[in-house]
């Protein structure tokens, strides 16, 4: 792989950019792999990029049925925070934080990570308790955030309105460290990473089915073949529970779709992330000057990537009432991705009923952030078969009552 | 917009006048019953891609609970009844079999 630097562009600028390299290999699958991973997108590939990166395991094959990070990792709003409240999801979001912070340079390829800083209003006294006790959590997890008044708040996001008449701003949860990243670079830049290193991204393969010999994982049956491995790695978001079924299993988990939608590009307004709880509904402005939207989830189970238009309906207009020249924006795309929604809304990092056969799902409306700190835990259990980072959020939680009491994933996009 | 026809006061509701109840027809766990049943029945769920038997309430119009069979590839409805029933009626399942013909229900498989 030739690298990417500033001598490159300069090299490629006198010869008129011809010498540019494929990203990555398309290859056809090979009959075995140590590892297969099912479903390319940012958790997929960082699971792969860290079996090989930290475990020497490079046989690997990522089986993707679409195009590489078209899936949710595509179609997300791209925020980055690990302002969480309970240590388990601390631990695990902390570590992706870190991890993006330096990810640029990991991957030699440029995911635009932007700590711009994100703010979480309060806009109820029960949110002001609330998102206080997290800033004393935070402390005791050695994760910076701090309170911020309404005042405070009006110097960050002049845009904003903190005098709404339903829902006053009264302070905010702020996360010097949060913001974005560029959603497709980071799948990009992963599967450039593992190309690289020998592997296989096979793209416009769907996985069908699951192949179990004496309840040990042997292989699966794809529209390109069948594939034999020794170990599994299930990583599709959305269709999760269609591919625990062709392995024979249940998850507590059920798909719904959830929106997003871009503005116009205006001129720079708003450096910072900031996100609404209370009335649902987020924005940042991206590189480009569009406003980026989100909003919340439909409440019925749905496969179509297809959202009901009235929940961006009330998205714009809780939005309209905390940043009032929202009413002046013209919106210019709109668009759903369907999230794996979990019993207590937090992730899945497991093994399963199967031998061989591990599950990494569960992010639902929130899991960009965590990728690379999901990809990281992932491969130590699939190497390893255990990790310190993914012990709480093992998938037999729900029979024991152990749940992580955090909402991780609020129904709400960020 | 999804619309869906409340079996008991006959309005076809749209999404806003309904409230979403999730996977019906669970089988509910009890004193006495192991773990795994109370797994099942609190979080376990089918999420099938395709036909999905499910509750829904007439939230803002009647209050009652009922189900509809509807498709999650496609937001097709294949038909809504009662939820005093432990299965789909024949009009929904014929409806169903009609674009799915080796359909069968969990329970009747
Ligand atoms: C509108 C929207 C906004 C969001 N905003 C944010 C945000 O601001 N911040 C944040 O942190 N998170 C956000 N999220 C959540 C985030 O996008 C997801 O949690 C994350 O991208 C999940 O990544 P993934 O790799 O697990 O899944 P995906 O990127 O969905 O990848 C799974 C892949 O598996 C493939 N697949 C499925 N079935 C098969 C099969 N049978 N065979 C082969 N391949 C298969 C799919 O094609 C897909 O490419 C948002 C999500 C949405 C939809
Ligand atoms: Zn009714």
């Amino acid at each position: 792989m030739r690298r990417y630097s500033v001598f490159a562009v300069a090299r490629e600028g006198l010869r008129y950019h011809t010498g540019w390299e494929r990203a990555w290999r398309s290859p056809q699958p090979k009959k075995k792999y140590d590892v297969i991973i099912v479903g390319a997108g940012g958790h997929g590939l960082a699971t792969a990029y860290y079996l090989g990166k930290n475990y020497g395991i490079t046989n690997v094959a990522i089986i993707e049925k679409g195009w590489l990070g078209g899936g949710n990792t595509g179609r997300n709003t791209t925020i980055i925070r690990s302002n969480y409240l309970q240590d388990p999801s601390a631990a695990i979001y902390d570590k992706a934080l870190k991890l993006y912070e330096n990810l640029s340079q990991d991957l030699n390829y440029n995911v635009m990570f932007s700590p711009r800083g994100l703010i979480m209003l309060a806009q109820t006294h029960h949110e002001v308790r609330g998102y206080q006790r997290t800033v004393m959590a935070n402390q005791l997890q050695g994760v910076a955030t701090e309170w911020v008044t309404p005042e405070q708040l009006k110097k960050l996001v002049p845009i904003i309105n903190i005098h709404g008449p339903r829902y006053p701003v009264m302070g905010g949860l702020y996360q010097k460290r949060g913001g974005t990243a560029r959603h497709d670079a980071v799948a990009w830049g992963y599967a450039r990473a593992c190309s690289d290193m020998g592997m296989d991204v096979i793209q416009q393969c769907e996985v069908k089915g699951v192949r179990t010999e004496g309840g040990k994982v042997v292989g699966v049956l794809t529209t390109k073949g069948d594939i034999d491995c020794d170990k599994l790695g299930m990583v599709v978001a959305g269709h999760t529970s269609v591919l625990a079924e062709m392995a024979g299993f249940r998850l507590p988990i059920e798909s719904v779709a959830l929106q997003a939608l871009v503005s116009e590009p205006i001129k720079p307004c708003m450096d910072v992330v900031v996100m609404a709880n209370t009335v649902h509904g987020y924005m940042s402005q991206s590189d480009k000057g569009e406003m980026v939207i989100g909003g919340g989830t439909d409440s019925f189970n749905n496969y179509t990537q297809r959202g009901s238009f009235h929940h961006i309906e009330e998205t714009v207009r809780a939005l309209v009432e905390t940043f009032p020249m929202v009413s002046r924006l013209k919106m210019l795309r709109q668009w759903g991705g369907i999230v794996d929604m979990t019993g207590d809304r937090s992730p899945i990092l497991s093994k399963t009923p199967v031998d061989g056969i591990f599950v990494n799902c569960g992010w639902g409306t929130g899991g960009f952030k965590a990728i690379p700190g999901s990809g990281w835990a992932m491969a130590e259990l699939m190497a390893k078969g255990h990790s310190p980072l993914t012990q709480e959020f093992d998938m037999f939680r729900f029979r024991e009552g152990k749940f992580i009491d955090e909402s991780v994933a609020a129904g709400v996009a960020h | 917009m999804l619309l869906l026809q409340c079996p008991y006061c006959g309005v076809n509701a749209e999404e806003t006048e309904l409230a979403a109840g999730g996977e019906a027809h669970l089988k509910r766990a009890t004193v006495g019953d192991s773990d795994e049943a109370f797994e099942g029945y609190l979080f376990m769920r089918e999420n099938k891609k395709g036909v999905h038997l499910e509750r829904w309430r007439h939230a803002y119009g009647c209050g009652k609970w009922f189900l509809a069979a509807r498709d999650t590839a496609t937001l097709e409805v294949f038909g809504t009844y009662p939820a005093q029933t432990t299965e789909p009626p024949a009009d929904v399942t014929e409806n169903i079999r009609a674009k799915y013909p080796d359909w069968s229900w969990k329970e009747t498989a």
